[in-house]
């Protein structure tokens, strides 16, 4: 990763959000705190109603913090309307206005802000060709793809060059194949633009692949900030785990807990080296997780021993769905070969192979 | 033998001939209704005035030219002929002012409809129909009893001490005003409110975003996206206030015609029914005029919801 200057571009201190009142009260946020790095692709994923969207929205000034503050570049920017906040958005509608053309939509911010006519154009002629639509500038929004659609509200919210552009799930409306396109066209702006950029995502894969830093979000609360690989590999919680990627789930026993490593003894009886989350307390019943593509399956004995329940084909991998002795399931993946099976057959024993570097353990 | 495509063809100018043929009778009734009653008027207009009404078949350009005032006669007819203008006048003058006044006040409370919940939305819309309940002359009435000289807002401010002696409201174009404007405020609130129940508000919040302030944002988004609502309240307004009779003969009282009040005058106590039917196609011919340079103009600026 390269290197990131550690001034933080937005600061959310302690910010709660309560939508309605008496009985129907609904807390949105719930004292969220978070810093967000100058020039860096920060992303809030969760599902729908984990509060990400509402975090978006009181940052770009459309809703305000019920308490706490948002600082920009140290400034509290929680009371200030919208319009004057160096901040722009990329809404999830794309939010075009129908009644005037590409040219007008990209230029719009900067005729608010007053600048002068030869600048506005030279910054959209500018713009266009940063998102390959100069040959559409005259069109009506209503005239272009769904694609171009969004490369117009991109171009629309960078014209103005904000200290910070939020994008509020944009890719979502998208079909598979344009959206992996555009998420390869928005790492590419935000290297070329070096502005910061806050992605609100619902999906996982997106998040990971983009972002720099990732805050998960669950029901109003940000459970755990840190690098794609940090969430994928050293979850924190049950919800990270489960909710980034498929994983495996054993119960065990930690000891010997020392530097962020511990000694975990599952129901197998077996002992495997396992990462420790921080934040952890020692307790009899610890959740240990593994990732499907960190195990091995093998005929002779391993850490965990079962039968084979299901096999599943992906094309890539394959999926094999292990019944433990212990009763728990356990599913392996297995990166397929060209001409030969997986190697295992429905109700086989088979045994598991758990490496020195598979295992975390979650602190809740 | 006929080609598939030649078979379509005859029958689907089969189908166009039968649906004609089928929809003939409503569209003759229709066209007789709406024309029939015009054109006797055009006729009337060129006739000559009866002694008691009605009119006598005997051509004559005399009531197009008391409309027109082209006449320099001895006697003093030429007073009633200025009479005409300030009337003409004074009806375009009360509807464009009647017509802005709706606007100004019709526009803020769709956007308050528009922007309340769903629930809610259709309760303000059953609160604007309401009055549409009553009729038009008791409404009418109501509004006498509000700003007459003995009525609601005179006792108040007089009480109050803010003013000495009553205000003369009623009887003056000034009434005329705010009863069509209370009277038309509905064909105005429904059109706008229609427009702008379809706005996606995440366009304005878009403008927010890009420094629009919200006068801003009024006017450079929400207005350009339900003009086609606004254009079509203003003539909701506009021609049934050019035309409007019971709110100027109530609250105008006589004094303060318009025209729908000048051209009854002339199949009444006037017994000049072609003067009558002469006024009523030169009113038409004004609205139809005012409506083309205003839906041009409108149109100039170019809204089109794709």
């Amino acid at each position: 990763m390269p290197d990131k200057p550690d001034r933080n571009a937005i600061e959310v201190v302690n910010v709660s959000k309560i939508f309605g009142s008496g009985e129907g009260q609904v807390a949105a946020l719930d004292t969220v705190s978070v810093s967000i790095r100058e020039n860096e692709f920060f992303t809030l994923l969760g599902p729908s109603g984990c509060g990400k969207t509402t975090l978006l929205r009181l940052i770009a000034g459309f809703d305000f913090p019920t308490a706490g503050e948002i600082l920009l570049y140290g400034q509290d920017i929680a009371p200030l309307p919208p319009f004057k906040r160096p901040v722009n958005t990329v809404f999830q509608s794309y939010a075009l206005f129908p009644h005037m053309t590409v040219a007008d939509n990209i230029g719009f911010g900067l005729e608010m802000l007053g600048k002068p006519k030869a600048e506005i154009k030279a910054r959209v002629a500018e713009m266009l060709k940063l998102v390959k639509m100069e040959a559409l500038a005259g069109r009506r929004t209503s005239q272009i793809s769904g694609g171009q659609q969004q490369r117009v509200a991109l171009a629309r919210a960078l014209a103005p060059q904000p200290k910070v552009l939020l994008l509020d799930e944009p890719l979502s409306a998208l079909d598979y194949k344009l959206r992996k396109e555009m998420q390869i066209e928005l790492k590419r702006l935000q290297h070329e633009t070096g502005i910061t950029f806050i992605f609100v995502t619902h999906d996982q894969e997106e998040a990971l692949t983009m972002s720099d830093r990732i805050a998960v979000m669950s029901s109003g609360k940000i459970l755990q900030v840190g690098s794609p690989w940090d969430i994928y590999d050293k979850p924190a919680e049950r919800f990270v785990a489960d909710f980034i990627g498929e994983t495996n789930f054993l119960t065990a026993a930690i000891s010997e807990m020392a530097n962020g490593k511990a000694r975990a003894t599952l129901k197998s009886g077996a002992t495997i080296e396992a990462t420790v989350a921080q934040g952890f307390q020692p307790k009899p019943n610890a959740t240990v997780v593994v990732r499907p593509e960190h195990a091995k399956l093998t005929k002779a004995k391993g850490e965990l021993s079962g039968r084979v329940d299901n096999i599943v084909y992906f094309g890539t991998d394959t999926h094999i769905h292990v019944h433990l002795d212990s009763g728990e399931l356990f599913t392996v993946r297995q990166q397929n070969t060209r001409s030969a099976g997986c190697g295992f057959e429905k109700g086989d024993a088979v045994g598991i192979l758990i490496g020195s570097d598979a295992a975390q353990v979650l602190k809740d | 033998m006929a080609t598939a495509e030649e078979v379509a063809k005859a029958a689907e100018r089969r189908d166009v001939r039968d649906r004609w043929l089928l929809s003939a009778p409503a569209l003759l009734v229709i066209f007789l209704a709406a024309t029939g009653p015009l054109l006797i008027v055009l006729v009337y207009s060129f006739l000559t005035p009866g002694s008691y009404g009605d009119v006598k078949w005997q051509f004559s350009p005399e009531a197009w030219i008391a409309v027109f005032l082209e006449r320099d006669i001895f006697d003093d007819t030429l007073s009633i002929a200025a009479a005409h203008v300030t009337i003409f006048l004074r009806s375009i003058k009360l509807s464009v002012v009647t017509t802005i006044a709706t606007l100004v006040l019709g526009f803020p409370t769709a956007y308050f409809m528009a922007t309340r919940s769903e629930k809610t939305r259709d309760l303000w819309l059953f609160l604007i129909t309401i009055p549409f309940w009553t009729n038009l002359l008791i409404r009418t009435f109501a509004v006498l009893q509000i700003i007459r000289n003995e009525g609601i807002i005179n006792t108040m401010l007089l009480k109050l001490g803010i003013i000495s002696a009553p205000i003369q409201i009623l009887y003056t174009d000034t009434a005329i005003l705010i009863g069509m404007a209370y009277v038309y405020l509905p064909l105005m609130v429904l059109p706008i409110y229609a427009s702008m129940e379809k706005l996606d508000f995440r366009l304005v919040e878009a403008g927010y975003d890009l420094y629009a302030t919200r006068f801003q944002v009024l006017r450079r988004i929400i207005f350009p996206m339900v003009k086609p609502g606004v254009i079509a309240g203003s003539i909701l307004v506009f021609i049934p206030a050019l035309g409007a009779y019971v709110t100027p003969s109530v609250l105008g009282g006589g004094k303060n015609m318009m025209l729908s009040n000048l051209i009854e005058l002339q199949f009444g106590q006037g017994r000049n029914w072609p003067l009558g039917s002469a006024l009523s196609i030169a009113v038409m011919i004004i609205v139809m005029v005012a409506l083309l340079a205003y839906v041009r103009n409108a149109g100039k600026s170019g809204v089109r919801h794709g």
